[in-house]
């Protein structure tokens, strides 16, 4: 048999992870990316990295971690894989810490940790508030280090734009696009991972980097592969508006003492600083007097929006809270924020150090990907062995990192992504290799026809799209949908609009047909990429706003106050616990419990029992070519470690 | 305010063709920055003469200036775009691609030598594999705050642009690279390979091809104290000179 190799398309953590961890295994990887691999959106991250080490002595541990993680998400993520994560998350930043990441150290000269959202524990591994560059620079040293042995070869300015599927449907390829010559060839590999990140270029402005636009991931589900949960996406509750983006502010910035707060006078044209204190409301931390501003991230981002569009307490009438950092030294503040605050000083012109900062919340992060498996033990952790770990419906094609589904549920914590995708590559990595090893033939032992038509399809696509001649701007009609996106697919979910979104989206659609391919030069040209691009953008957005209107209740950050169950302010979670006790034994004493807290906990087993369900898209085609869209079905989702429980943060 | 800004692009079809100047007008906007301008040309891309043009294609991702990607020469400084806020900048804003490397299209240049420099200075630790190993070893504050800033060094290749020793001609490694080898020379495990490492920085296009003219830290958006480090190599080149001298 030839030689094998695994590709791995993308260059953030998850693929520098995944690549060098088979690279250390002894196979060889092509690593593909859209751009130097260095200049990822990884180093987007900010505020850090979730590990239970217990430095603190507070007697934090990896199982209070996954509590937390699977409470966080609302109970929709799969248990094994988030106990097997957080179990192996101190282990994973020992190894950044031992690979030379600068985390900030304790006086003693141990990793120093800090809170953030969703936990009372300081569980958060950092480098200054520049984490998620320090863990990818790490990671692409490492990757060099292989590159220079032989054992890791790197295609850079190459866009994914399809599997190469065999007679059988299993991937053995990729057909990539060369962004500097126009090239568009075929690889072979007998796996391909796909750790391309997240889709936020969908909603236009957004936190994510100019490559988010999730066009490999939604490739993958146009080919067939399941799409989970799309209807979950993260809104961060701080960014920092801009034209060009929307720049996030770490929720590190909260984690060491930031305080959210809007005047108390609706309105109020008064400098923040004039503003006296008893004038102020502090609002996190009233309704939440236990997480305080460190409340997970939909419950933050929900809070801002009723405080500014119901209460009308936004900074002088707008969408936006201040963030309060100027009761800390500045000395503090530079050691332990000094990346972000530099950011924010630098794009808005106000030294954050004096002055509160002016904040909204934004699109940030999927916690919906494509669906990919896994082999749990029998003591509800992982086998690492396992071929199926993060492979997708099509044989041969993984994915990893945010491109994934499966560790998130409805509802990220902050600090959990960075962990997740060094996770999955690392993780992955042995059973891919398995794989690998026993196919009946490698990659590049099958008829050459098979990656001959691969590449044409593309290359009569990308044909096609330089000859378009219409009337729409691609940018111009990406802003548009990103417009409609941004308005009726965010925090607040109605299905009425829902439905009139994804009218809206057809209508994209057929205009899309009618673009003008702004240029037709062959040579480093960004124009027809982004054509295709778009294509995949209005084809997740119909998967995301389908999700989102299918699935009538609230869970995570999926909110639609129609179908909010309404928990009585005095209802402990736990009384819910000993409810399903009793029922599973057979005996529900209801005269035990308060009658409203019943009423709400039967409320709340009868919509799990209809929604506690992972939401799973598949591509159909409709009558006329490429034209079709999502069909929605529902999946049972792996409680069996944590029973589900309503979650509480007041 | 005027309510235009113009702009001034030098632009370049490809790699071998000429540059040429073009003029683009757009309405100001508050709050702008150079990526958003080309992002506004890009929506209509029309020249200063109103013919319908090919839009200008630039580099970028982030947009938050941890990436590098978005480094262009603007008004006659090499700086992000992405942090370049137009109402600080002189009108009208001229545009030009790095000069120290090949020009790929219109903003876009090739900056592989710098990575290549990476892969030369050995900028990495040496790793038993990824297996659990226990923690690595306990580091002072002080020591991890003077790692940190080296850390935050994004290949984004304003040192070198700025740098009159780094020529399209010779092959100075920059000093982004000398400095990511203190970084790793400092190290507790990347000190192990200190040696290789000030081998390769003796050779030609080492050390001793920086000129001191100091342009480095003074553009680097990342205050990294690149001068130091050109110092501190330099001592650790001289002492392993010293020490060859005295083992011969």
């Amino acid at each position: 048999m030839s030689k094998q190799r695994v590709i791995v398309v993308g260059g953030g953590l998850a693929g520098l992870a995944a690549s060098m961890k088979v690279a250390e295994l002894g196979m060889s990887v092509l690593l593909i990316s859209f751009l130097p691999v260095k200049r990822s959106h990884s180093v987007c991250a900010q505020g850090g990295i979730n590990g239970a080490v217990n430095i603190k002595g507070e007697g934090d541990s990896p199982d209070i971690h996954f509590y937390d993680t699977v409470k966080g998400g609302d109970f929709l993520a799969n248990q094994p894989l988030c106990k097997d994560m957080c179990h192996h998350a101190p282990y994973i930043i020992n190894l950044m810490d031992r690979l030379g990441v600068n985390f900030n150290r304790t006086p003693e000269g141990n990793l120093d940790f800090r809170r953030f959202g969703g936990t009372l524990y300081h569980r958060t591994a950092f480098a200054g508030a520049t984490t998620g560059q320090q863990l990818l620079y790490a990671l692409d040293e490492q990757v060099r280090h292989y590159e220079v042995q032989g054992l890791i070869e790197k295609m850079e300015w190459h866009e994914y734009l399809g599997a190469v599927l065999n007679n059988e449907g299993r991937c053995v390829g990729a057909v990539i696009h060369n962004l500097r010559t126009g090239e568009i060839i075929t690889v072979k590999g007998d796996a391909v991972i796909l750790a391309t990140g997240g889709p936020g270029l969908v909603y236009g402005r957004s936190t994510n980097s100019m490559v988010c636009s999730g066009t490999a991931v939604t490739s993958a589900y146009l080919q067939g592969a399941k799409y989970g949960n799309g209807e979950f996406i993260q809104i961060h509750p701080s960014a920092i508006p801009g034209r060009d983006k929307l720049r996030l502010m770490s929720e590190s910035a909260r984690g060491e003492g930031g305080r959210i707060w809007v005047p108390r006078k609706a309105g109020d044209s008064r400098q923040p600083k004039d503003i006296p204190e008893k004038e102020r409301f502090y609002f996190l931390e009233d309704r939440y007097p236990l997480y305080g501003n460190l409340v997970p991230r939909d419950v933050g981002a929900r809070e801002i929006y009723d405080i500014c569009v119901n209460e009308g307490l936004g900074v002088k009438g707008e969408m936006k809270v201040y963030l309060d950092l100027t009761h800390h030294t500045s000395e503090f503040l530079d050691r332990r924020l000094g990346g972000i605050l530099e950011t924010y000083e630098k794009f808005t012109g106000v030294d954050p150090r004096v002055e509160p900062m002016e904040i909204f919340p934004a699109v940030h992060y999927s916690m919906g990907g494509i669906w990919t498996d896994y082999t749990p033990t029998l003591d509800g952790l992982i086998d690492y062995q396992s071929p199926n770990n993060q492979m997708t419906n099509i044989k041969g094609l993984y994915a990893a990192g945010e491109a994934d589904y499966q560790y998130h549920g409805g509802n990220r914590l902050g600090a959990n992504s960075l962990l997740s995708c060094i996770y999955t590559g690392l993780m992955m990595s042995p059973g891919v290799i398995n794989y690998v090893k026993n196919l009946p033939e490698a990659a590049e032992d099958l008829p050459q026809k098979v990656f001959e038509d691969a590449g044409k399809q593309w290359q009569e696509r990308f044909s096609n799209i330089k000859k378009m001649n219409g009337r729409e701007n691609p940018y111009s009609l990406h802003q548009e949908l990103a417009e409609q996106m941004i308005t009726n697919v965010l925090i607040v979910r109605q299905n009425s609009k829902l439905e009139a979104t994804l009218d809206k989206i057809n209508e994209f659609e057929s205009r899309w047909k009618n673009i003008t391919c702004l240029d037709t030069n062959d040579w480093s040209n960004p124009v027809p990429s982004f054509i295709n691009q778009l294509w995949n953008m209005i084809h997740l957005s119909k998967v995301i706003t389908k999700g989102a209107l299918m699935r009538d209740e609230f869970r995570g950050s999926h909110y639609k106050p129609e179908f909010d169950l309404k928990q009585p302010d005095d209802f402990q979670p736990d009384t819910y616990v000993e409810f399903e006790k009793q029922k599973a034994n057979g005996g529900l004493n209801e005269s035990a419990f308060d009658k409203q807290h019943l009423a709400y906990m039967k409320r709340y087993a009868e919509n799990n029992k209809k929604w506690l369900k992972t939401t799973i898209a598949e591509y159909k085609n409709g009558n006329s070519g490429l034209e079709g869209g999502p069909e929605i079905s529902f999946e049972d989702v792996d409680t069996s470690l944590i029973s589900p429980r309503p979650r509480k943060y007041n | 305010m005027s309510d235009t800004v113009t702009f001034k692009i030098k632009r370049q079809n490809n790699a071998e063709s000429s540059p040429y100047w073009e003029n683009f007008v757009i309405p100001y906007i508050p709050n702008s920055n150079v990526i958003s301008c080309l992002m506004d040309i890009r929506t209509k891309p029309e020249n200063s003469k109103g013919e319908t043009v090919a839009p200008v294609v630039w580099d970028s991702n982030c947009l938050e200036e941890v990436c590098g990607s978005c480094t262009m020469v603007i008004n006659g400084k090499v700086h992000q775009a992405c942090s370049a806020l137009i109402d600080k900048l002189e009108k009208p804003i001229t545009l030009e691609p790095m000069s120290k490397f090949p020009v790929i299209r219109d903003l876009i240049v090739d900056r592989s030598r710098m990575f290549d420099a990476l892969k030369k200075v050995q900028a990495w630790v040496t790793a038993d594999g990824y297996h659990d190993l226990g923690p690595g070893d306990r580091e002072s504050q002080s020591v991890q705050e003077v790692a940190y800033k080296l850390s935050e060094c994004m290949t984004c290749g304003c040192c070198v642009e700025a740098c009159p020793q780094y020529t399209k001609e010779n092959n100075f490694l920059g000093a982004a690279a000398i400095s990511q080898a203190r970084l790793f020379n400092m190290h507790h495990t990347g000190k192990n390979i200190t040696d290789t490492r000030l081998d390769t920085l003796m050779q030609e296009g080492g050390i001793s091809d920086c000129g001191n003219a100091q342009n480095c830290v003074e553009v680097c958006p990342k205050s990294i104290p690149l001068t130091e480090s050109i110092a501190e190599i330099g001592r650790q080149v001289s002492g392993k000179i010293l020490r060859n001298i005295f083992k011969a």
